[in-house]
């Protein structure tokens, strides 16, 4: 127990005596969480937006003028009917398109109650939204005004449509995709070199040659880079909170049980890196190559794994971070319970295991 | 079991495919020995002394070190044994203190035997004004010094070298020896590789290993004589010049 104490106290130092490492290990997850943040959820000006005007009568023109008045969009286009449409889409020209129905003042003064179709491209959903709830300001803005000199409330419905992505994937999901990304890339990355650091310095010699026990060497590169990314963790979220305004919809507690199983699995790729290299860039190029890329294309938050070919499905299912982001997204915006969780948190469960047991086995004791 | 023979091998081999790295070595090292392991490079030095060490498994024969087969007590054999690498093994982004904390803490010493003994290591090498400097800064000499001081930090019966002097400065090289001495006078059997032949002299006896096997064992004064050689330089060169391996 002493030793162990003795060399996790030597893994910290390490850790904390090196700027790369700390940068790594801390600014890595704040810049991610905050580039994905802003870079998604930033203000748009000036959007191209069409629109086809069957109305042709007070209200839709006072509204299109406001669309022509404001910041945010640019009015691209007038039509007067909607089969234009879906070319102008294609052509990426437009990224919202707005309907006024016929009759829509009258409806509107004399019914009390009108709809305006709005029609997104919601392949960028982060934009879509945004641009949905700019023209929702707009006709709250309208709608005030009229009612100053309107006895009866007036009431305009959005009815919307997006296309692409009718679900809207990705508003909120990039937080739990940027965890998995973060946990993964820091914890493989750090274990990795860290062991190969020693070969490669000649230390790891010494410690074999020591009666500490090998198994013990991997329980102390472990029990650091566990806690520090457990820190990582509570960064991560509390980010997502205070500055993206994100709400942690389920159990705090889940999430972190889950993402410990994630961490450990992490824990013991990196183990596993460590044991077919011996420099550490060959283990960092490995590490990165091997976590980075499929992080990114097989867990669903950058590319929707449903459009994918069959077998990156198949593939997709071997990736650890696929199932810890399902989990995650369900806990962590959807606000689920263990029970809608519990089939793909055994299933992570059972890789964290095999792959732990996997690094213990395959640990080199001896140089050869 | 002979107490009195620390390192006691018959016939042992390692073989890595084809290739012989340890062809059939039989030799003993007594207790308190300052023992020379001499060889060219590729000779099969480092395999023999990995083997000695734990590190690697033998093909074949037989070997106990102080007394533990290296088969089956491993584990009683690292307890007893000390080893410095050719590389320099010390943590560089550690300070001295906190190196030497941790090889204690490793072998399992009590915190007080930690301070007691780093207090004596450090006024013994003089680093009292460099014990919290990292010793990355420290030069080479001073980092080869405290590398062997913390190989026999925890006071082995036995300790391995693998050529500990290697670019290090003469009068440096003759202080390390000083060292050696003081620590086999103080009843540590001594197992070292090198490749400076006045080195070799200093040693008790020395082996000589060629292409896998050890073609000489004797004292350099018996070797010298045997091959007729002024120098132990030249005994080298006539037995390994024969040499089929190079690196």
């Amino acid at each position: 127990m002493k030793q162990l104490l003795a060399f996790i106290h030597k893994e910290f130092l390490h850790v904390f005596r090196d700027p790369k490492t700390m940068l790594l290990l801390f600014g890595l997850p704040i810049a991610q969480i905050l580039l994905f943040g802003f870079a998604l959820s930033n203000e748009i000006n000036h959007s191209n937006v069409i629109v086809i005007d069957y109305a042709k009568d007070v209200a839709s023109r006072s509204i299109i003028e406001k669309v022509r008045a404001s910041e945010n969009f640019d009015l691209y286009d007038v039509l007067d009917d909607h089969h234009m449409i879906e070319e102008v889409f294609k052509r990426g020209e437009t990224k919202m398109a707005i309907v006024f129905p016929s009759n829509f003042n009258e409806d509107l003064v004399h019914g009390g109650y009108t709809e305006v179709q709005l029609i997104t491209d919601a392949s960028d959903p982060n934009t879509a939204t945004t641009l949905v709830n700019y023209f929702n300001m707009l006709l709250l803005g309208y709608q005030s005004e009229m009612y100053q000199d309107q006895q009866m409330p007036m009431n305009i419905q959005l009815s919307l449509r997006n296309i692409y992505n009718p679900e809207l994937e990705g508003t909120t999901n990039f937080v739990p995709g940027v965890m998995a990304l973060v946990l993964l890339l820091v914890c493989v990355l750090m274990t990795s070199v860290a062991i190969v650091k020693e070969k490669e310095l000649g230390t790891m010699e010494i410690l074999l040659v020591s009666p500490f026990n090998p198994f013990m060497v991997i329980i102390s590169k472990v029990i650091p880079y566990l806690f520090l990314s457990i820190v990582n963790l509570i960064v991560i979220l509390a980010l997502s909170v205070f500055v993206l305004n994100l709400e942690i919809a389920g159990s705090i507690i889940l999430l972190f049980g889950v993402s410990i199983l994630l961490i450990l699995a992490a824990l013991s790729l990196g183990i596993l890196i460590s044991n077919v290299t011996n420099n550490q860039q060959t283990a960092m190029l490995i590490s990165l190559m091997g976590m980075l890329l499929p992080t990114l294309m097989f867990t669903g938050f950058m590319f929707p794994i449903e459009n994918m070919p069959k077998f990156l499905q198949v593939i997709s299912n071997i990736i650890p971070s696929t199932w810890y982001y399902i989990i995650v997204k369900n806990v962590m915006i959807k606000g689920l319970g263990f029970e809608s969780i519990w089939k793909e948190s055994l299933i992570l469960a059972g890789m964290t295991t095999f792959l732990l047991l996997v690094s213990i086995k395959k640990f080199k004791i001896r140089l050869s | 079991m002979n107490s009195q023979k620390m390192i006691s091998t018959r016939d042992l081999t390692k073989t890595f495919g084809d290739f012989v790295a340890v062809n059939n070595i039989t030799f003993d090292v007594r207790q308190g020995e300052i023992f020379g392991f001499l060889g060219a490079n590729g000779a099969g030095k480092t395999t023999a002394m990995r083997m000695l060490c734990g590190l690697s498994i033998p093909t074949s024969g037989e070997a106990t070190i102080a007394g533990y087969d290296v088969y089956k007590e491993t584990e009683k054999i690292k307890q007893n044994i000390g080893y410095m690498s050719q590389k320099f093994s010390l943590y560089e982004d550690l300070t001295v203190a906190e190196n030497i904390r941790f090889f204690g803490g490793i072998y399992g010493l009590k915190n007080g035997e930690i301070k007691a003994r780093s207090r004596e290591l450090i006024n013994a090498l003089d680093l009292n004004d460099q014990k919290d400097l990292l010793v990355g800064s420290l030069p080479l000499g001073w980092k080869q010094k405290l590398a062997f001081s913390v190989a026999i930090f925890h006071h082995p019966k036995l300790v391995f070298l693998d050529e500990p002097t290697g670019g290090v400065d003469p009068v440096t090289r003759r202080q390390f020896w000083d060292m050696i001495n003081q620590a086999s006078e103080d009843g540590i059997t001594i197992f070292v590789t090198t490749h400076y032949m006045d080195e070799a002299e200093y040693c008790d006896r020395i082996s000589m290993m060629v292409d896998g096997y050890i073609r000489a064992l004797d004292s350099p004064a018996q070797l010298k004589k045997q091959y007729n050689a002024e120098s132990m330089d030249e005994v080298f060169y006539e037995l390994a010049r024969g040499a089929k391996r190079t690196e």
